[in-house]
């Protein structure tokens, strides 16, 4: 299989400076927060590639940058061996753009209220001046809604058939790619199993291949081929779905995977894990993870650990082995 | 037994509406013991919030409580109003909410929020209320209290501002504490820390708490006991343990099957048809029947047997998981 996303060296810093005028009178430097720090991965065709970390670990800021609503500063992502930020040939550029499609987290604010069903729907496809004639109706069997949804409004709909709206408009132009970005967090349980086995059913019948966005580590774990786990804008490790939760390799990874709460821990007393996340504009010297972990030695606080094989396993740590 | 901290009976929560009266809450029964943790769990929708805000008194009009009574360590609340129930809240019963940011007043600081609530609810000097507001902060695990005291909650991270909360909760040492999903805004390693801070205290000072969560990982791993909601109706109620490895409501089975940790392994995930009825719209009979596979005549007829605290554990015509009980 080969790799249809090649992410390298992707680096994404935001200025949160104050205004200029702010900065003079009460001389404060410039702010720059980074998002994303020297990420590199690769995505092989119809497989599900997932990215796991807390809030503020660069995950949505990733799959910004892949469809491009985000530029990078520094790196680049390779789709179909097009860079998208410097491609030059336009009609390369809008072939891959139409490729690549995006679910978003929270159901109720990426639907316009405004606009019937059927034009959100066929929006991506009439954009391009495509024929839209039954698309919708067509789209909205397909997702498991009935055709006769597609004229009415978002308001209508529950969480979850407003969320199988989005995936409907997400197939409109028949991408070959969807970035999901938390896809199933706004959604109750009962519901959010079936939304997962519909983008399980669509990712086969179609021959998708997803950018998993997720904070819960129980989804990623059902719905993942391959798994990367950041922290505060690095990968810190990658690996195939089964082998990162047989042996996580970095101290981060174990401490999330010891964090999150289990169904079957009954009344579990375990040390939670120390500290929170730090701040991205300030980040610690060296290992970004080394104020939080156990077993941090002197040279993790002042060399960044480099991404290196161990088996199947990618892992940025200077003690992991 | 001792009288529980907490007894919910026959709870009705009604909402007029231009069309027709709609009951978030429909006849709850539950008890609350101290020292203990029970688990309030359900989709959104369910009620679960609802009745947390009926105990607590805060029910936005027209929501009101007309069937049932609520009884704080015996004596009846449900009924009080003004003065009588502002001397209540927060001294005898506390709430923590889900957002820590709009829970807190941005203007004043985390000190002068906890002092004020010393103060107005204990007999002590402004200097006495002080020593306890820091001793507060320290017990919730904030480094450094004595200095932080002065901060204003923005310049805490979401984690410090939910145990800033917590302690403003425990400050006037309250019998029953109401966590409204107090760790659906948190990461998960700042949850676990909470969650292992509410069971701390939970266990030390004997506190009687309502955890609300949609999050069967929380209550499995906080909750004593765990009380299911579906449709403002209480589905199921008993031991964390056993409705959680032996549900006997179809709704809570269903909804355990359908998280992804219980289906790994298997391709699909198990799902139950359908989502909850809006409560405008209830079905007939039970309100799990048009979703559930065991549904017969009479569960489209009748809305089942009502939970009561000491009777039965499931709602359900046809409850699973009975057999092996029934033999021993």
């Amino acid at each position: 299989m080969s790799a249809l996303i090649k992410v390298e060296g992707l680096t994404r810093v935001f200025d949160v400076s104050k205004p200029w005028l702010n900065r003079v009178i009460e001389r404060k430097p410039r702010a720059l927060l980074t998002a994303v720090s020297d990420v590199s991965f690769e995505i092989e065709e119809n497989s599900v590639y997932a990215l796991v970390g807390e809030s503020g670990s660069g995950k949505s800021t990733i799959g910004k940058i892949m469809v491009g609503l985000v530029p990078p500063s520094k790196g680049k992502v390779e789709v179909d061996g097009v860079d998208l930020a410097t491609e030059k040939d336009n009609a390369k550029v809008e072939a891959v753009r139409a490729e690549i499609q995006m679910i978003f987290q929270d159901p109720y604010a990426s639907l316009n209220p405004r606009w019937r069903v059927r034009n959100i729907i066929a929006e991506p496809v009439a954009a391009k001046g495509g024929d839209t004639k039954g698309l919708a109706e067509k789209l909205l069997e397909q997702v498991g809604l009935s055709a006769a949804d597609a004229s009415k409004y978002p308001h209508e709909f529950s969480g979850g058939q407003r969320q199988r709206i989005c995936i409907a408009r997400a197939l409109a132009s028949n991408p070959k790619i969807i970035v999901c970005d938390e896809p199933t967090s706004a959604l109750d349980v009962s519901v959010q199993s079936q939304v997962l086995n519909l983008m399980t059913d669509l990712r086969e019948e179609l021959g998708l291949t997803y950018l998993f966005i997720s904070h819960d580590l129980t989804v990623v774990q059902h719905m993942a081929d391959k798994i990367g786990v950041l922290y505060l804008g690095r990968l810190v490790e990658e690996a195939p779905r089964d082998r990162l939760f047989s042996a996580p390799k970095h101290p981060y990874t174990q401490m999330l995977f010891d964090a999150a709460p289990r169904m079957d821990a009954f009344g579990r007393e375990v040390e939670p894990p120390k500290g929170e996340i730090p701040d991205a504009i300030n980040p610690p010297p060296g290992c970004a993870f080394h104020p939080r972990c156990p077993i941090a030695i002197d040279r993790c606080r002042t060399e960044r650990p480099l991404m290196r094989p161990i088996g199947d396993t990618r892992v940025a740590c200077h003690r992991a082995e | 037994m001792s009288t529980p901290v907490l007894s919910v009976r026959d709870l009705v929560v009604e909402i007029p509406t231009r069309h027709g009266i709609l009951r978030p809450v429909d006849h709850v029964s539950y008890d609350i013991h101290a020292g203990e943790i029970l688990g309030v769990v359900g989709e959104s929708g369910a009620g679960k919030s609802m009745t947390g805000n009926a105990v607590i008194g805060l029910l936005d009009p027209p929501a009101r409580i007309t069937v049932g009574q609520i009884l704080l360590s015996g004596e009846p609340v449900h009924a009080l109003k003004g003065e009588k129930l502002r001397r209540l809240r927060g001294k005898r019963m506390a709430m923590i909410f889900q957002d820590p940011l709009t829970s807190l007043n941005p203007l004043l600081t985390v000190g002068e929020q906890l002092e004020e609530t010393i103060l107005e609810h204990m007999n002590v000097s402004q200097a006495e209320a002080r020593r306890r507001a820091v001793a507060q902060l320290e017990e919730v695990g904030i480094p450094a209290a004595e200095a932080r005291i002065g901060s204003y909650p923005h310049e805490f991270s979401g984690g410090m501002r939910q145990r800033v909360v917590i302690a403003l909760a425990l400050c006037a040492e309250p019998e029953l504490v109401i966590a409204d999903e107090p760790t659906t805004a948190l990461d998960v390693s700042v949850q676990a820390q909470i969650i292992a801070l509410l069971k701390r205290l939970c266990r030390e000072r004997g506190v009687a708490v309502m955890l609300v969560t949609h999050d069967m990982g929380v209550i499995a791993e906080a909750a004593d006991r765990v009380a299911v909601m579906y449709a403002g109706r209480l589905a199921e109620l008993g031991p964390v343990r056993e409705v959680l490895t032996r549900a006997h409501h179809p709704y809570t089975a269903g909804l355990m099957a359908s998280t992804p940790l219980a289906s790994q392994g298997r391709k699909r995930l198990v799902q139950i048809p359908g989502a909850m009825p809006r409560l405008g719209n209830l079905p007939q009979g039970c309100a799990f029947h048009p979703r559930c596979d065991r549904a017969q005549d009479v569960c489209r007829r009748d809305p089942g047997p009502t939970l009561d605290a000491y009777r039965g554990r499931a709602a359900c015509w046809f409850p699973l998981n009975t057999e092996e009980k029934a033999a021993t």
